[in-house]
């Protein structure tokens, strides 16, 4: 189980969500993906992606103007 | 396709502003795992053109459109002079260059992603882009002008797509 972790501060959407996208695409199931936005909408936005793509969010955190998101990728 | 897990959307326009909700939703509905077709057909054939140096914004007749400053103080960039504007000046010689010129480094400035970019994502993602073969003889383009990776087909093609489609939107 890898931790991968990607920079997703200063881009708007819908591009956070399609960075992480491609990031999960490279990864092996149960590896993690640390996303960081500062997109205000993307904390409702990765809680649908996770919804929709069947992979875990593990946790959602705001601090400062930086959303950080802890994903798990589906097997 | 799997049943019902399709998207698909006709792109009808192609201003500079309206070139982005066919990918933005396209692109995030790939990434959600949906099976994406993207038809364009008439003004939004100029989508898949190669040059997208003429895609262009007007506040002609688009009473909704904002026009703030894109740089300058803070209180320079607050202010919206589309009210303040009277729509006949847009009639002027280079006033669509200027506000097109405008919107692009409103954008930049705001890291909004470019159409070009957008559009790679949503080839790379496995969205289906189909270029409407009577606009292209109508408007006289030919397939050199067009971007790679896309396909040529007609209407009776789109709707059969559709048919496996829960989301189908026309823009």
């Amino acid at each position: 189980m890898t931790q991968h972790v990607l920079d997703a501060t200063e881009l708007n959407c819908p591009m956070p969500i399609l960075k992480a996208k491609q990031a999960l695409a490279k990864m092996e199931a149960h590896d993690t993906l640390k996303v960081t936005c500062t997109d205000k909408g993307s904390t409702k936005d990765f809680i649908a992606f996770c919804h929709q793509t069947g992979n875990t969010l593990l946790s959602h955190d705001t601090e400062g103007n930086q959303f950080i998101f802890n994903i798990e990728k589906s097997a | 396709m799997s049943e019902n897990n399709g998207m698909t959307i006709i792109a009808s326009k192609g201003t500079l502003d309206w070139a982005f909700p066919p990918f933005i939703v396209g692109s995030t509905a790939a990434a959600m795992g949906k099976e994406v077709t993207i038809f364009f057909t008439f003004y939004g054939l100029g989508l898949l053109l190669k040059d997208l140096s003429s895609l262009r914004v007007s506040p002609q007749g688009n009473p909704a459109m904002p026009m703030k400053m894109p740089f300058g103080p803070k209180w320079l960039q607050n202010i919206d002079f589309a009210p303040k504007i009277p729509n006949i000046m847009w009639n002027i010689p280079g006033m669509e260059l200027f506000a097109t010129s405008m919107m692009k480094k409103t954008m930049k400035k705001n890291n909004i992603a470019t159409i070009e970019e957008l559009r790679d994502i949503c080839l790379e993602m496995g969205v289906k882009l189909i270029a409407c073969e009577m606009t292209i003889g109508m408007f006289g383009y030919s397939r050199e002008d067009f971007i790679d990776g896309i396909e040529y087909a007609g209407a009776a093609t789109y709707l059969d797509i559709a048919q496996g489609s829960n989301h189908d939107l026309f823009i």
